[in-house]
């Protein structure tokens, strides 16, 4: 049987097999045709205002820099020396006006065109490289920088398709479109599969299970402060305590996937529950920005958005209204990292980012009382799966009922559907069949 | 003040984490108190910049709470520790306050994983009835911008 016949059935109409997850085969299979493939979010402009601004990422397993060229472009380019492989830049961020490795000194410009040799007598004329890999496509959509390892494939914008509306609403919301990466870097690991944290971020029939404790714990809480009156620790209570929202109002949450296995949920908050929403004199002020800045109606329309968690396949995660952006880097079949960031609405209210940093440290933070439990399953998953005893994983919540959308969306058939783990198989089986 | 009182106050407090007294411990805290273990090196801020933790009184009690929770997964069992407490320095005095510098060594063991901090630790001090309370504690680990598990367990 051909190789794509074999992975053709592991992913099923609403099964998978276990060895997805599992089988470093597959994990390497999976680096070269869906990370090296796909357009993968790095990061975004603000990291790199400056000519000469850098940070370093990866895309997959590839350690890549982020460079603002002298023409003021985005540039991407492998952060390995051309001459024996050694990482050029060290993590972390910079402005430079060379890269110079620190081996034997070889240098780059910003472009990543090598500039300088030393005992450069010793080569022959014409044969030295001509400088690090650039990254073949590289794409900005609305300050958000993407890149794909392949030098073929379909455009940023056909890429993401309807899922533009969650970054539209990132950005849509921050008034004059000023968003920054700002308060600081969570980076957290677990010992799982990379694909383990997308499937459960559009999963709403898991928080009543996976963070049960600090639901408990927050209903028992003191209550949260009027509008104007709040405790640092309202914005911890009421997000722990939605958690604990019944069942039918995740049933009742939209839930849409794109062809490209991206996909995204409808609130499932009142906006008078958070901290910084309706009534609250903070939020007042920021509206009032807004509306200054594009007029009353279209700040309406925009305030107006319920959107919560997108996934956009396969290593980005984010909620556009508390401004959160997860990248997952995949290490091994068994071995994920990821990184959160944090953004500023450069030109609201000091408050807004306040509670966007206190949102982070009790939902995405490293010790927080949500993310732990979510890390902790995700363990537990791959320890499962890890199990020879069974084969079948079992992604059929909803299936035979997803409706097709007019727009290329398919919508789950209520807001707990299974339907997005469905559509990101589609996509990777779609990258893993391709030779 | 004595120094040695200051020492024993923090090998108290190492003792009632590492003997599960968890619910002493929160007692150990002023009603103001606030229990830091900043994201960055030199972090001055808490509320612009993420933080591991971050707590007023409330949350750390809630902390406490959700490690009893039998459906706390990160956290039940409850892991063993031992919090080496060393290099203690009383530093500064003042209003009534103690400042002490620390340096903390804990190993955890929970579900067959065994994990190693590494941290620096200021706590300030306030006699409340003649006992001391930790009107704050900051706990900078030395690996705080590196990549960690997830953390559940208390410094």
């Amino acid at each position: 049987m051909a190789a794509d016949e074999r992975l053709a059935m592991l992913v099923q109409a609403d099964r998978v097999h276990r060895s997805v997850y599992t089988d470093p085969a597959i994990f390497e299979l999976e680096m070269e045709r869906v990370f090296g493939r796909a357009w993968l979010v790095l990061g975004h402009e603000s990291q790199a205002k400056h000519p000469g601004d850098y940070f370093t990422a990866r895309m997959g397993r590839e350690p890549v820099l982020v460079t603002r060229k002298d023409d003021g472009e985005i540039g991407v380019l492998v952060n390995r020396c051309a001459h024996r492989g050694a990482m050029v830049c060290a993590e972390g961020r910079g402005n430079a006006e060379r890269f110079v490795c620190p081996y034997h000194g070889w240098s780059y410009d910003r472009g990543g065109a090598l500039q300088a040799v030393p005992f450069a007598g010793g080569y022959e004329k014409g044969k030295l490289p001509a400088g690090l890999k650039v990254v073949p496509r590289v794409s900005v959509y609305r300050g958000f920088v993407f890149a794909s390892l392949s030098s073929q494939g379909e455009d940023l914008e056909t890429f993401l398709g309807p899922a533009r509306a969650s970054f539209d609403d990132f950005v849509d919301r921050a008034p004059g479109g000023e968003l920054e990466v700002a308060g600081g870097v969570f980076k957290h690991a677990y010992d799982g599969n990379w694909k383990l944290m997308l499937e459960n971020h559009l999963d709403g029939a898991h928080p009543a299970w996976v963070h049960a404790s600090s639901v408990a714990v927050a209903r028992g809480a003191p209550e949260p402060g009027k509008p104007g009156e709040e405790h640092y620790y309202d914005i911890a209570v009421r997000q722990m305590r939605q958690n604990g929202a019944p069942d039918s109002v995740w049933d009742a949450i939209g839930m849409w996937t794109t062809p490209y296995g991206h996909g995204y949920m409808g609130d499932y908050h009142d906006d008078s529950r958070l901290v910084a929403g309706l009534g609250n004199p903070v939020f007042e002020q920021y509206r009032r920005r807004l509306v200054a800045g594009v007029g009353e109606k279209e700040a309406d329309r925009i305030l107006r958005v319920t959107l919560w968690n997108t996934i956009i396949y396969p290593n980005c995660s984010f909620m556009s209204q508390f401004r959160q952006l997860r990248i997952v880097h995949p290490v091994a079949a068994d071995r994920s990292v990821v990184h959160t960031y944090s953004f500023r609405m450069r030109d609201a209210p000091a408050r807004m980012f306040r509670d966007t940093v206190a949102f982070a440290n009790v939902v995405n933070g490293t010790g927080s009382w949500v993310l732990t439990d979510d890390l902790e399953v995700y363990e537990r998953l791959q320890r499962g799966l890890s199990s020879g005893a069974l084969d079948w994983v079992y992604v059929g919540r909803g299936h035979g009922r997803d409706v097709d959308e007019p727009d290329g969306t398919r919508r789950g058939s209520s807001g707990t559907s299974e339907v997005f783990i469905r559509a990101q198989f589609g996509a990777w089986l779609s990258y893993m069949s391709k030779p | 003040m004595n120094p040695t009182e200051v020492e024993q106050f923090l090998y108290h407090e190492a003792r009632l984490l590492d003997t599960q007294q968890l619910e002493a411990w929160l007692e150990l805290f002023t009603d103001d108190a606030t229990y830091w273990v900043p994201l960055e090196r030199n972090q001055q801020d808490p509320l612009e910049t993420s933080s591991i933790i971050h707590d007023d009184r409330t949350l750390l009690e809630l902390r406490v709470k959700q490690a009893r929770h039998p459906r706390a997964h990160a956290r039940q069992p409850l892991a063993r520790t031992v919090h080496q407490v060393g290099n203690v320095m009383v530093s500064e005095e003042k209003a009534g306050d103690i400042t002490v510098d620390s340096t903390l060594q804990l190993v955890e063991f929970r579900n067959e994983k065994q994990r190693l901090y590494g941290a620096l630790v200021q706590h300030r001090l306030r006699r409340e009835n003649g006992r001391f309370k930790i009107a704050h504690k900051r706990v900078d680990l030395v690996n705080s911008e590196g990549e960690l598990d997830g953390i559940a367990v208390l410094f």
